[in-house]
This record gives C-alpha cells, structure tokens and sequence, in this order.
C-alpha cells in the first residue's frame, strides 16, 4: 500500500505539473488567466487522433504538429481575441472561459469521446520499482515534466527572450521603456503555453480515452496546482504539484476514486482562504493579490 | 458604417434630454414622458406578460417565467460586477438556495411561501460567508474560486450522497397556480431592479462603486473594504438565492443540475449582450437570451457553445452592449457637419 502510494503519487505529480505548466507560465509570463486551455488540450487530443487514425501520420509526426499547430493557435488567440481585451481582467478571463467552454461543448456535439477514441502509447510494457509495475508512458510523462520545467526554467532565467518575457511580467512600464514589445511578448507567452499544454495532452491521453469531461479535469487540476503554488513561483509549483499528486492518490487509496475531484476544488478553495499568497509566496505577489 | 466625404459625425444630446438633465422643475407633458415612459412601458409589458398565456400556450408561459429567472441571475450578477467581483460561477448560490428550499420542503414539509424567503436569505448569509475569505483577493482570484465552488459543490453531493445524492429531491411543494408563480417572479424582478439602481445611488452604492474603481483609495479613507463587499455579496447573492429557491419549488424537484454550467454562463452571456455592468441591461440581456435560447433546446449541449460563441463576439465587437447602443439612440442624435476648412477659418 506505502509502496504503490509513493510509486503512483509521483507519476499523479508529474502529470500535474505537465498540465499546469502551460497556464501558469503564461500567467507568470504575460499575467493572462488564459483559461481556455482546457479547450487546447481536448483540441491536442483530438487533432492527434485525426492525424495518426485518420491521416496515418507515425505517433511521433503526429504528436509534433500538433503541438505546434497548437501553439500558432495559442499565438493567434492572443492577436485575435486577447489582444482586444488586454488590460481588463474581467474581459480577459470571460473571453478565454468561454472560448474553452465553446470548444470542449463543440465536441461534445460533434460526438467525440468516449470509448472509441485513444491515443496510442510511445513505450508499451514497464517495469518494476519497489516492488510496483508502472508502465513506460508513465515514466515518459515524468521525464518530460522534469525535463520541460528544467528547460523552462533556462529560458525564462539565461537567454535573452526569457529574459525579456520575464521583465515584461515584472514591469510592463520599465520594460516597455527598454523596447520590449508588450504585445508580442504576450503572443510569445500564450504560444508556449498552449504548446505545453498540447504536449501534455499527447502524453497523458494514452493512459485512458479522450473524453470532454477530461477538459474540465484539466481547467480545474491547473487552476488548483497554481493558486496552491502561488503564480508567478516555480518552485511552489513542484511543491503544489507534489503535494496535491500524493495527496490525490492517498485519497483514492483509502478513501474512494469519488473523492479526488473534491480534493482539487477544496485545495483551491482552502489555499485562497487562508495563504492567499500560495504556499511560498512573497510579500511582494501578496501585495498584487491582495 | 458609410463615411461621406467631407463630413463629420457629430452627435450631441438631444434639447430634451439637456433640459430634462439641466432644469430640475419638470415642466411638460412632454418632458415628464420622456423620463418615465421608458420604464413605465416595460413595467406594463411585464405586468402584462403572464396574461398572454390564452394566446401563447402553456409552453411559453414557462419560458415566461425561466426568462425572469435568469434576468434575476444576471442582476445578481451585474451587482457584483459592479462592486469588482467578478463572478464565473453564479450556479453556486443558484444551488444554495434551490438546496435549501428542497430541504426545507422536503424534511419539515413547509410551503412555498415560507420556504422561498428563508431559503433566499439564509442562502444569501452562507454564500457570503462561504466566500468571506476569499474576498481580500483581488482581480482574477474572486473569478477562480467562484469558478470552482459549484464543481466543488456537485462532487460533494455526489460524493457524501447527502440531499438526496445523484437522484436529487423530488415531490416537493408546488405553488397555488402558475398565474401566481409568474406574478410573484414578476414582482420580485422589478422589486430587484429598482432597488438595485436605487441602493447604486444611495452613499452605500457610492462606495460600492469607489471599491470597484480602486479598492486601495477606498482603504485608505478608512473605510473597511471587505466588510462593504460582504454585504454586497449578501446583497448581490439574494436574488440568485431566490430564484434557486422559486425554480425548485417550480419544477417541484432540485437536483445536482442546480449547480450546471448553464446557470454560470447565463447570467454572464446575458449581462455582457445587454451592456456590462447596468442593471437595465442585464434585464434586456436576459430577455433576449433567454427566448433565443428556447428557440435553440433542440440543438442539445450545443446551446452552450452558441453563448460562449456570442459571449467572445460580443465583448470583441460591442463591449457597451445592447443597452447602451439604445441609450445612446434614445438620449443623442447623430448628424453629418462638414469638416471645417483652413481658410474658412482665415476669412
């Protein structure tokens, strides 16, 4: 029981933090909630299947253009919707719910989900740690987790345009005045986001079938994982990641599956209760929260 | 819009409008319809609404009554926007109350018109107590939360099994007749309304609308900003308790769907056609929206994309919304005047 909880928390965290990193860098980054990516997702999904069921493209050809068709769509979302609407949170968030809600229920009428559609795994077959089997793709999923939050981490710390992304999220102004393009460091922001959030859909939509619902399991998981994390801070998002990945699995263990919905929304909804600031927020992030 | 080559739009307030504005003394007729007639003209159409049932059918006596629903939603709503709490998931005090009404029914077996009143008040009081914590937070955090709580409270149904779990309550209390449901919906709707504008112009609306423009000056005066957004959230979340509450005693059953998507996306689609943030607006949205969208019940969960389609349209293309556009109509005139030359302005 101890053994299967430790095995499967961490495969739950990392696919945390693989579904969250996309909304919370864009937010980090360009200080959008862009909260149509629960849309995004299903749409990876979907495309992927399109391609490797219907186009016969190999897993991995698939897998690559939808992630980045994926992300010209996060970019054009911005220049097409967000843009008009920069600036005033209200819009800003009612315009990327409702793009999401409108894609995820498109869907729904369209007839997708359910049994019929799944993705193919990358590895099939798995070994044992500790005495627990645990499959290939999910190792893959942590790999890949680790490894995108590493490479995130580089780019918005040591090169150029992370940088500049980076400034633009802590200063708009004093960046703006050193000739960083608001507007397209936003484009950029929404473009990896979306992207990682593809990638995120294309390796975690083969541990079961795509359903509609997934899309708002997903919308949710973000939003808990990064108000728990406190935006803006990486680190807090491992912790909250970890926190919430073995929090979920002990629940499902001792309790029942039932019960883990219940455990996101209660995460967000005690957090922003009573550490407004996220678990290891700084005063400065409290003083734009509060 | 065609541009004529060599003009100007201008438009300017019509005379009557400055002088209704401008000379507090009311001096015609004419001038005192102008001002009233607007409203009075919808209070008559809506009084007169539900007498319509001989020549409309049943059917859309109910669609009557689910339109004054959603508009008391949308004003729900609307109040709170205008305070800078931006609500995403209005179902939540929609379910409260419409739970708290079943219950009452259904466990102490009361009628309609005591449970309707206890469950919107004591609905309002827990959904502002529900919330209280999170109200120190600003800008998207309110949405996020609101966004979570009626998920958050269907799973919890689900989960304990409690109020009846997935089945729901059912058999519940029905009103006297339907002519009494829509003339109480009807009453309560204008009742709302007019309140709704009238506390907006009171000291307390006053400071309402200071928070929403800037929470930190209103702090600084010394004025205890989250205590004014708990009673506005009482205050805000009363008519969406209510029409929980009157909807289940309608349909005589509550279940898990008080907590649907639907009754979040409403309000919202409805206050953003009609004109973000004014009360008029929201009820014109409402009256709008919702016959279209009886109109679109064959087209399933599709309904649901449609408004979020029309959401996304509206905010990019008419933010002011409809209301507005008519205001605009209704208070200023439009008129070409030709552009002005550099040597007109030499002779």
């Amino acid at each position: 029981m101890f053994e299967s909880i430790l095995v499967y928390g961490l495969v739950a965290s990392a696919i945390l933090l693989l579904i969250s990193l996309g909304f919370s860098i864009t937010f980090g980054l360009s200080g959008i909630a862009n909260l149509s990516y629960g849309g995004i997702y299903l749409s990876a999904g979907y495309l992927t299947w399109y391609l490797i069921n219907v186009l016969q493209f190999p897993l991995f050809a698939a897998a690559l253009t939808s992630v980045t068709l994926m992300a010209i769509l996060g970019a054009l979302i911005y220049r097409i919707l967000i843009i008009r609407v920069r600036g005033n949170i209200m819009n800003e968030v009612v315009v990327t719910f409702a793009l999401g809600l409108a894609t995820m229920e498109l869907f729904r009428f369209l007839g997708f989900g359910g049994y019929g559609f799944s993705l193919p795994s990358v590895a099939s077959g798995g070994i044992r740690i500790l005495g627990q089997a645990i499959g290939f793709q999910r190792l893959l999923i942590i790999g890949v987790a680790i490894l995108v939050a590493l490479l995130l981490w580089y780019f918005t710390r040591r090169t150029k345009t992370g940088l500049a992304l980076l400034g633009m999220a802590q200063d708009e102004y004093t960046a703006l005045s050193l000739g960083i393009d608001s507007d397209w460091s936003a484009t950029y922001s929404c473009a990896i986001g979306a992207a990682i959030t593809a990638l995120a859909a294309v390796l975690i939509f083969p541990l079961g079938v795509i359903a509609i619902d997934e899309g708002y399991k997903v919308l949710i998981r973000m939003m808990a994982v990064t108000v728990l994390g406190g935006l803006e801070s990486t680190k807090g998002l491992v912790l909250a990641c970890i926190i919430l990945g073995y929090f979920q699995v002990t629940v499902s263990n001792l309790a029942s599956p039932r019960w883990t919905e219940a455990v996101f929304l209660g995460a967000i909804l005690f957090v922003l209760a009573f550490r407004p600031s996220g678990l290891i927020g700084q005063s400065k992030e409290l003083e734009e929260r509060v | 819009m065609k541009i004529k080559k060599g003009y100007r739009k201008e438009r300017l307030d019509r005379g009557i409008k400055a002088r209704v504005d401008d000379v507090f003394a009311i001096s015609s007729y004419r001038e005192i319809m102008y001002l009233a007639m607007p409203r009075t003209l919808f209070i008559i159409f809506l009084l007169l609404l539900p007498l319509s049932g001989s020549i409309t059918g049943p059917y859309w006596q109910g669609v009557i009554i689910i339109t004054c629903i959603i508009a008391l939603l949308t004003l729900s709503w609307t109040f709170m926007y205008s305070v800078g709490l931006i609500s995403l998931g209005h179902a939540v005090f929609f379910g409260i109350g419409a739970y708290i009404a079943g219950w009452l029914s259904s466990s102490l077996n009361l009628s309609p018109l005591i449970t309707i009143p206890l469950a919107a008040l004591s609905g309002a009081v827990l959904g502002a107590l529900l919330l209280y914590p999170v109200l120190r937070l600003r800008g998207i955090y309110f949405a996020l939360i609101t966004f979570a709580l009626p998920l958050f409270m269907m799973r919890l149904i689900e989960a304990t099994g409690c109020l009846g779990g997935t089945a729901g309550l059912s058999g519940l209390h029905a009103f006297p007749s339907r002519l009494f449901a829509s003339y109480l919906v009807i009453f309560v709707l204008l009742f709302v309304l007019f309140g709704y504008l009238k506390i907006m112009d009171s000291d307390f609306g006053l400071v309402l609308r200071a928070i929403r423009d800037s929470d930190l000056s209103v702090h600084a005066a010394g004025i205890n900003v989250p205590l004014f957004k708990a009673q506005a959230l009482f205050i805000g979340a009363l008519p969406a308790t209510f029409a929980g509450a009157f909807l289940t005693h309608y349909y005589r059953f509550v279940g898990m769907t008080a907590f649907a998507l639907e009754y979040s996306i409403f309000p919202i689609t409805s206050a953003v056609i009609g004109g973000t943030g004014l009360f008029p607006g929201a009820v014109l949205g409402a009256f709008i929206l919702t016959p279209l969208s009886e109109s679109l019940r064959a087209f399933g969960t599709l309904r649901i994309a449609i408004y979020s389609l029309l959401l996304v349209l509206f905010i990019v293309r008419l933010p002011e919304g409809l209301f507005s556009f008519i205001q605009k109509k209704y208070f200023q005139f439009e008129r070409w005047v030709p552009l002005e030359r550099k040597d007109d302005n030499a002779k």
